[in-house]
């Protein structure tokens, strides 16, 4: 497969026709082509995905070259594909312990900003549940104003996109924003992402349930954890799913007698709506199946691979078997993810206004302003 | 280190220390409109690239850098940090820049620019 990705570009980009591929490679190869086959992570190893992340909790192998020498890596410092995962479930598996590699992070994660086509970032706040005001509009305006930011996008997850930003500014729009009490909305991170709400009791005549106070919480809990891949949430105040709740990676439909937790959506590549966890009666129970969920997916999932097609790979039964039919299991899940939190949730936009990887955003040297000098 | 060019004067330019870039990363050397990348790789070998992928122009100092390449940040090339070549079956070449370090400071020759 990677021979033909390489040489026709065919399953190389968005993936979507790789079954088509594979058909066409049976076709050709006969038996000399398994699709079933373990797929190596990468060439740099024979090694799955699963048996990586089994191996690194069974051997306890807590940096990137312990688990490149001891599960005999046949590169001397791994590529662009499985170091970013490995890098992920270090920080999965060993939250307390392990120092995330920021030279094996995607340039998004390192520089905590969206790569655009020229070079240039875009750049997220988080707006908690999709709500603002006045005081942060006018200053997003003032720093669009301020660093003459060509493009300011709204996006789909109830936020504002701040694009065209040079990379030597990032500092300087992110100290600014960040007075006006804003803070990175990790809008390019295998992470979570948003928790886009209706305005549910508060004002809509509709409304359940407080569906823009539950995404508040859901995301203030959540925000700073990484996950396999982009994690999106969204919380409706009623069936009428203003929220667009069930097609969401996680989402929940407010009910008259509680909440009804679903997950394994998709909006992208593919369309598929989410499948129902189970109801329950409080916002406390559904913060916890969620988080629950959520950590079960972050321990079991592959790099990259979105929670739905970890769901159809696992079993939707046993997902539900774990996560609402056993509470010793839920809890353990719902605690390691606390654990876990006490770690992720810091500002990154913050730690680099103050002077983190500084070396990051200015130019190691600026020759011929040297010479005019 | 890359070999100086023929015929033409070398002009070596003190741009830094090697501590200046991350071990396994670059940094930029803004020449005029021109920005060329100083790559350090996991062995502390020193490379000069044109920040530029041959495929779509991507920056390549904010890629991974690995094994004596980097990975292009926008759509996964993979360039020899020694030829300046794209690997695999993609076809391109990224300018490269003859490089030197003097005990801990890098000399990047821009005699050819």
């Amino acid at each position: 497969m990677d021979g033909v990705r390489a040489h026709t570009k065919a399953s190389a980009s968005c993936g979507t026709c790789t079954p088509l591929v594979e058909k066409l490679m049976v076709l050709t190869l006969g038996d000399a082509f398994n699709p079933a086959a373990v797929v190596p992570m990468c060439p740099c190893t024979d090694l799955g995905h699963d048996e990586v992340r089994r191996l690194i909790v069974a051997k306890g192998l807590k940096t990137i070259p312990a688990v490149m020498q001891e599960l005999q890596w046949k590169t001397s410092c791994g590529c662009a594909k499985c170091r970013p995962a490995l890098n992920y479930y270090l920080v999965c598996d060993w939250p307390d312990i392990y120092a995330d590699d920021y030279q094996s992070r995607f340039i998004n994660e390192r520089v905590h900003a969206n790569i655009q086509k020229d070079g240039t970032y875009s750049v997220v706040p988080r707006m908690w549940g999709g709500m603002t005001n006045s005081k942060e509009l006018r200053a997003i305006a003032d720093v669009v104003d301020k660093f003459a930011i060509p493009a300011v996008k709204v996006t789909g997850g109830q936020r504002i996109d701040m694009l065209g930003i040079k990379k030597e500014d990032l500092p300087a729009v992110w100290a600014d924003l960040g007075e006006a009490g804003f803070v990175s909305g990790q809008a390019y991170a295998k992470g979570l992402r948003t928790v886009k709400t209706c305005v549910g009791t508060d004002w809509c005549r509709f409304g359940t349930q407080d569906s823009t106070g539950l995404g508040i919480r859901i995301e203030k809990f959540m925000w700073g954890s990484w996950t396999p891949a982009k994690l999106k949430l969204g919380v409706s105040g009623c069936p009428r799913n203003c929220a667009e709740a069930t097609c969401k990676d996680i989402g929940v439909i407010c009910v008259d007698s509680g909440f009804e937790i679903h997950f394994a959506g998709a909006a992208g590549l593919d369309i598929k709506g989410t499948e129902i966890l189970c109801n329950v009666k409080t916002e406390d129970e559904t913060l916890e199946y969620i988080v629950a969920l959520t950590q079960m997916y972050r321990e079991q999932g592959r790099y990259l691979e979105r929670i739905y097609k970890w769901a159809k790979r696992i079993g939707l039964d046993e997902i539900r078997n774990q996560i609402a039919g056993d509470e010793t299991r839920r809890k353990a899940f719902f605690e390691r993810f606390v654990f876990s939190q006490k770690f992720a949730q810091v500002d990154p936009w913050s730690e680099r206004v103050s002077g983190k990887d500084k070396h990051e955003f200015i130019p190691m040297a600026s020759l011929q302003l040297e010479a005019a000098e | 280190m890359n070999m100086v060019a023929q015929n033409i004067a070398a002009r070596w330019v003190a741009v830094g220390t090697i501590d200046d870039v991350p071990l396994r990363g670059a940094r930029c050397v803004k020449n005029g409109a021109m920005t060329i990348a100083i790559f350090r790789t996991s062995s502390n070998r020193i490379y000069a690239l044109e920040d530029k992928c041959p495929h779509r122009h991507g920056p390549l100092s904010q890629g991974i850098v690995h094994d004596g390449c980097v990975t292009c940040p926008l759509h996964n090339w993979v360039i020899s940090l020694e030829t300046g070549r794209a690997q695999g079956a993609d076809e391109g070449a990224t300018l490269t820049f003859p490089v030197k370090l003097e005990g801990q400071v890098i000399y990047l020759d821009l005699g050819g620019v």
